[in-house]
């Protein structure tokens, strides 16, 4: 078993029947640090800020949850992180991202960030099957991506392989290994790759809506084996999602994305339980599930318009043109990301990008 | 009444591998006997996991697929085997709205004539006439007359979605099929669309065939759900009835593994174990049986049938007297 040990601050990372919100508002170390991080991508008629002065931080043991749209910035943020931008078109242009131990991976050259990638960090993407390798066994790719990284022989490749086969709960690893990514089902494909990316053992593991082509009872497999995965390896989790299902599920604190900017920042609880940014609001209320009280066949609450283009965003705040709250400051200035002056208690745990909340 | 749709029997197998000659040894059993019935007005969500044979079922009732077997009776008539010619009168009535709406439009044809040809196709009035009931029908979705000369990709993703409606609804159906018309956009869109959906129902007195796999959105939109799970219905009830008090073991592991948007609830989800058998050699008895918590050998010994527990509340399990 990969059972790294878990980081040593004295805070334990979480234990198997801790509510998810206990150690929510815990101050746990930063794993890995993110300020100001800008990502541009050069399209036809100019470039595009996909992500815009985003800042977080991930800590030991947590999952952190990006929530948005699409084209809100929340792929091109972890690709940013990943080192995969799309070449030559995509840029980090200003931005740190320190990943502890390792140093600013937006500063380091391709050939570090290679032996980084797979090792310290690791990402699982959205369609499994486009990110296996059809023509060589699930086996060999995951030998692949441990001998990339470790000095070890074939024989303790195959083990460590197909202990991880085993971790993520394959029936058969050993006879599994030596099946092609076509042979499984797409839950099982989607555990493949868990157990690549964990099989180094990464300090975090990014996931890009990683249950989204997978039907419901297969998502709450995967989703729970992340779970008891991250607990047993201490691996921190960046879950991007669209779903707030998943999100209330799976993470500690959260970030909400729109139009390339972080407009919100809050342990989860609280997000859920006192949303503060407009978007936010009509995000939660939008859901179906949310109007359940109303009854059914009520109409459902809706955001007016769609989500800008990010060539031509509104002056000021960047959902100023949709937002049922809008007044003459949003047109004017864009907010900044701050705590907010109205949330009482739980105001220094979150962050809001909107002048209703940050009055000064 | 008499129901405005009724199904009987129905079954839909694809041939797969099959020698030179065309003779396929297996078959893909999509749909494996479906009973079921649409009301005028009603509203039927089609749930289940993906390959659970719902789609198909959609796409036969709309004679995109051929059935191999059954019935399917619209206001009487059974359509399952009537030939093109005899079948186009009634393909006025039955349409239906896809899930991506970007690879179901022709990318070439503008709005306008896109909206126009099922009204030539069907011969419905004079030009004048076409041009009003395209303008009529722009209205009626929520879109603008300048968006008429436009093609397809100058559209987001709810407004392609708008168009698509639009294009069913253009020779006045009875019965719509929607198949996971939302499951594409994004959440702030779903609910514009869904608003739609219900607005056209009340508004035109719609029926819907309305296939889903969010639990969350049949549970708003429909009066009655069925549950499918290769190729049967294993449960069907009115809708406030089946998510109160799910009966059969799948329906209650399907419902539980949504997760609920809300953290502050614990969730008692149960986990089924592994995988959804091929629909190529499906489990005798039962199809649920290998994933069943509450399995016995009897399961598998015998194909359960449909029985009503409840008024309007049927499930296909054997044991159900015993694990309610």
């Amino acid at each position: 078993m990969p059972t790294s040990p878990a980081p040593t601050d004295g805070h334990p990372v979480s234990s198997p029947h801790a509510p998810a919100g206990a150690f929510a508002e815990e101050i746990g170390r930063s794993v890995l640090t993110v300020k100001g991080l800008t990502t541009e991508l050069r399209v036809e008629g100019g470039p595009i800020q996909a992500v815009k002065d985003v800042s977080f931080d991930l800590r030991a043991g947590e999952t952190l949850g990006i929530v948005g749209e699409s084209g809100c910035g929340k792929s091109m943020t972890a690709l940013s992180i990943m080192g995969l931008l799309p070449r030559p078109i995509g840029k980090i242009v200003t931005g740190s991202i320190m990943l502890e131990d390792v140093g600013d991976l937006a500063q380091l050259p391709e050939a570090r960030m290679k032996a980084v990638r797979g090792d310290d960090v690791s990402m699982i993407f959205q369609e499994p099957m486009t990110s296996l390798n059809p023509v060589f066994t699930v086996g060999f790719q995951i030998c692949e991506a441990i001998q990339t990284h470790r000095p070890v022989g074939r024989t303790a490749a195959r083990a460590k392989a197909v202990e991880m086969l085993d971790l993520v709960g394959i029936p058969l690893p050993e006879l599994r290994f030596d099946s092609y990514p076509h042979q499984l089902s797409g839950g099982m494909r989607q555990r493949v790759m868990i157990a690549m990316a964990l099989a180094c053992e990464p300090k975090i593991m990014l996931a890009d809506e990683p249950t989204t082509a997978l039907d419901v009872t297969i998502q709450a497999q995967i989703l729970n084996l992340m779970n008891r995965l991250k607990r047993e390896t201490g691996t921190s989790i960046l879950l991007i999602t669209h779903d707030l299902g998943v999100i209330a599920k799976m993470a500690q604190r959260v970030l909400v994305m729109y139009a390339g900017v972080v407009v919100e920042e809050a342990p989860v609880r609280s997000l859920f339980g006192q949303p503060l940014h407009p978007y936010t609001v009509g995000l939660l209320k939008s859901m179906p599930s949310a109007n359940r009280r109303s009854g059914p066949r009520q109409r459902l609450h809706t955001i007016q318009g769609v989500v800008p283009s990010l060539n031509a965003l509104p002056r000021g705040c960047r959902y100023s043109d949709r937002c049922p709250d809008v007044h003459d400051r949003c047109r004017q200035a864009e907010p900044p990301l701050a705590a907010p002056d109205d949330a009482g208690d739980t105001a220094t745990a979150r962050k809001v990008r909107c002048w209703l909340h940050c009055k000064t | 009444m008499p129901p405005l749709l009724e199904v009987r029997g129905l079954r839909c197998h694809f041939p797969v591998g099959g020698d030179f000659l065309g003779r396929a040894p297996q078959s893909v059993k999509a749909v494996d006997g479906v009973d079921v019935s649409i009301f005028k007005g009603e509203a039927l969500g089609l749930v289940g996991e993906s390959g659970c044979g719902k789609t198909t079922m959609g796409r036969n009732v709309v004679r995109l697929d051929e059935p191999t077997e059954g019935e399917i009776l619209f206001e009487g008539t059974n359509i399952a085997n009537l030939r093109e010619h005899e079948l186009r009168r009634f393909r006025r009535e039955i349409q239906i709205i896809f899930q991506n709406p970007m690879s179901s439009l022709n990318p070439r044809m503008t709005v306008g004539n896109m909206l126009m040809e099922p009204l030539r196709l069907h011969r419905i009035g004079d030009r004048a006439a076409c041009q009003r009931r395209v303008q009529e029908l722009l209205d009626l979705v929520g879109l603008k007359s300048e968006h008429r000369d436009r093609y397809p990709h100058e559209f987001s993703g709810g407004q392609r979605q708008r168009i698509g409606i639009a294009r069913a609804l253009a020779l006045n159906p009875k019965l719509v099929v929607c198949d996971e018309p939302v499951s594409a956009l994004d959440v702030s869109i779903q609910s514009q669309i869904i608003n739609l959906l219900m607005d056209l129902q009340d508004e035109l007195g719609l029926s819907y065939l309305f296939i889903s796999h969010d639990l969350s959105i049949v549970e708003h939109m429909c009066d009655r759900v069925a549950v499918m799970y290769l190729g049967r219905i294993v449960e069907i009830a009115p809708t406030e009835d089946l998510y109160r008090r799910r009966l059969h073991p799948y329906t209650n592991a399907l419902l539980s593994a949504v997760p609920v948007p809300d953290p502050t609830i614990e969730s008692e989800e149960i986990i089924l174990e592994g995988g959804v058998p091929s629909p190529i050699d499906p489990p005798p008895g039962c199809h649920f049986s290998t994933r069943c918590p509450f399995v016995t050998e009897a399961c598998s010994a015998q194909t359960p049938e449909l029985v009503e527990r409840h008024p309007g509340h049927w499930v296909r399990c054997i044991r159900i007297d015993e694990i309610t």
